[in-house]
């Protein structure tokens, strides 16, 4: 060797040294996340974050402009124009039922969520620390489940729907979303290793019944994993569309739904269609700008373990 | 951090032994017993009877409904064996719709998993304000798929769209997005590449953080540099993700239909069918003119098939391939 590696000037000469041997190689010290930022790594990302913002912003300039316009610029002005206002007017007093949607969006999603975390707690509750006959391989089965594409039931799901005179009514959307393999899975993985044995039985000591443990001891400590599975079974609910689409119709639609629809009735008047579309987006960017951070530390979280 | 609401009972809080008072076997007793035994399966039980009737047995009775002429308003009528499945394998845009579905899920998994490796790569370094950047990533995930078709199907208008105008500006001529095969299944594919990319950097990137650093340790002491530990030590690492992520796409990616469906206002697949999938020829089976749950039954058991099909092929595929790259000389990263 010439010169000796980085690492051995460290190890010799101290970090100072390695650090400015390593500026003159134009090699970086360490590895991953050790790595400091160069600028070419922020342009990069500035420019990411370009992608995923311009096409919403995209949908927000032609929502504030109109069909003329739109027709004679391919290529919207950086500024919005003044018409977005006038557009949602028209958006609201289409027969798309835009309230009744975005009402029905609401309902759906919050129901949806609110039962998600009840049952996946409830059962995670008992997969992680309780014990009984058949845990082992009952978990495994629900692991399974979520390699089964459930959508592809869907012709004998609407004939149910249809015998229960569901069909065009929330519950069919809410109730065959209750409770999910992923959320019984997750809270599962979550309460192992943040609930200790000791609670439960200091709850069992004191007396307590099995419901009176989960409820005093197994819900605070599941809090953190539960928001999180809201967000995620709120985001995927709101942006749902094939069964809600199939099961509710055009009489009563969630919103993405409604925004087909005004795709096929008004498809020449494109400010009317992005007005739609911007107010169905705006209700999870705000979501999003509030609690992104807890979907992203969500995802890393899930994907380490999974 | 606990707080009782029993009255508790009457004697000393032992270390905790069975239930078992020897002084009092009475009806609490029993109820306490059938308490621990029962409760376990009481709280898993949610989820077991809402996915046999809303997972398991619709897939079941999809193979009976698919013997069956079955209208969507007259309901059930005669059985007719294999006569659905025959009738679907004739029909050309059934294999319109097979061909279309695999040239937009490879042309939105493959570039997808590249990309999303490749960001991961850039977020895991020593960043300033490193949370604003991974939410940067993921804001396209919230929004909805139809919302998404929406907007690109704009961007990607033949005639008086975005991108061919830019095209234009630059001196190139228009791409029919609209017309030709290939570039409608080029721009759904952005669609969804667009909204799934950042989520799943997001899981690359976890992944890469959890690779020892010792490893990477390891091999600048051998003189590596930064190309060659990213191939010889992160992507060998993360090879369960990839294959994770391969087998979610890919149960995702066949059942397409929110971005097809909405990529012009008619919702057919475009006037040759250029971009109809099997999920939108199964609803027009069930739900269009036709009204026959049993043809659209059909199809949906013929494409569950190729899901478990390519999930398999996928597994062994992916296994393979990324034991492949893992290096021959040098050091092996210990699993």
């Amino acid at each position: 060797m010439s010169a000796p590696s980085i690492p051995v000037i460290q190890q010799t000469a101290g970090r100072g040294a390695a650090r400015a041997a390593a500026r003159r190689r134009h090699i970086s010290t360490g590895a991953g996340s050790d790595r400091r930022a160069g600028w070419v790594t922020y342009v990069i990302l500035a420019f990411v974050l370009v992608i995923s913002a311009y096409p919403l912003y995209y949908a927000f300039l032609l929502a504030s402009s109109n069909a003329g316009t739109i027709a004679q610029n391919p290529i919207p002005s950086l500024l919005p124009h003044g018409e977005f206002f006038d557009n949602v007017k028209r958006v609201l007093d289409s027969d798309i039922q835009f309230w009744k949607a975005f009402r029905n969006s609401v309902i759906v999603a919050v129901l949806t969520s609110a039962s998600v975390v009840l049952f996946s707690t409830l059962a995670g509750f008992s997969f992680a620390k309780l014990r009984f006959r058949g845990r082992g391989p009952l978990l495994v089965f629900v692991i399974a489940t979520m390699a089964v594409p459930t959508q592809l039931g869907i012709v004998p799901l609407f004939i149910v729907m249809s015998k229960l005179g569901w069909t065009g009514k929330l519950t069919a959307v809410v109730v065959p979303g209750m409770v999910t393999a992923f959320g019984v899975f997750w809270m599962t993985q979550y309460l192992e290793s943040a609930l200790p044995y000791e609670l439960i039985e200091a709850a069992r000591v004191d007396g307590a019944s099995m419901i009176q443990t989960f409820y005093h001891v197994a819900v605070p400590a599941a809090r953190p994993a539960a928001s999180m599975l809201a967000l995620f079974t709120f985001v995927g609910s709101w942006t749902s569309f094939f069964w809600p689409f199939i099961v509710l119709g055009s009489s009563n639609p969630t919103l993405p739904v409604a925004v087909q629809l005004l795709q096929s009735t008004y498809f020449k008047d494109m400010a009317l269609i992005m007005a739609g579309v911007t107010l169905s987006v705006v209700p999870l960017v705000v979501v999003f700008i509030f609690a992104g951070r807890q979907l992203v530390a969500g995802i890393m979280q899930g994907a380490v373990k999974g | 951090m606990t707080t009782s609401t029993t009255p508790h009972l009457d004697r000393r809080p032992s270390p905790p032994t069975r239930d078992r008072d020897p002084r009092r076997v009475g009806l609490r007793q029993k109820l306490g017993r059938w308490d621990v035994k029962l409760s376990p399966y009481l709280y898993i039980s949610p989820f077991f009877i809402l996915f046999a009737i809303v997972g398991l047995f619709p897939l079941a009775y999809t193979a009976y409904v698919s013997m069956h002429k079955w209208h969507l308003i007259g309901g059930e009528g005669a059985f007719v064996g294999f006569d659905n499945f025959a009738f679907v394998l004739q029909q050309p845009n059934f294999w319109r719709a097979l061909r279309n579905t695999f040239s937009i899920f490879l042309l939105s998994s493959v570039p997808q998993i590249f990309v999303a490796i490749i960001l991961a790569a850039v977020l895991d370094a020593n960043l300033r304000a490193r949370t604003f950047w991974r939410m940067g990533v993921l804001l396209p995930y919230v929004v909805a798929p139809v919302a998404v078709s929406l907007i690109f199907s704009k961007l990607f208008a033949d005639q008086s769209g975005m991108i061919n105008t830019i095209l234009n500006n630059i001196g190139l001529d228009s791409i029919r997005w609209h017309a030709d095969v290939l570039s409608s299944h080029f721009a759904i594919a952005t669609m969804v590449n667009f909204r799934w990319i950042g989520y799943n950097t997001l899981i690359f990137l976890a992944a890469m953080q959890a690779v020892p650093r010792d490893l990477y340790e390891a091999a600048i002491l051998d003189g590596a540099a930064r190309m060659r530990q990213f191939f010889s030590i992160t992507v060998p690492m993360l090879r369960p993700t990839i294959i994770f992520v391969v087998v979610t796409s890919t149960i995702g990616g066949l059942q397409i239909f929110d971005e097809p469906r909405m990529f012009d206002q008619f919702g057919q697949g475009g006037a040759d069918r250029q971009w109809l999938t099997v999920t939108m020829y199964l609803y027009e089976l069930g739900w269009g003119a036709q009204k026959s749950f049993g043809r659209a039954a059909a199809v949906a058991w013929i494409l569950f098939l190729i899901i478990v099909a390519v999930g398999v092929i996928n597994f062994s595929l992916t296994r393979r391939i990324s034991t492949d790259t893992a290096p021959k000389s040098g050091r092996k990263a210990k699993r």
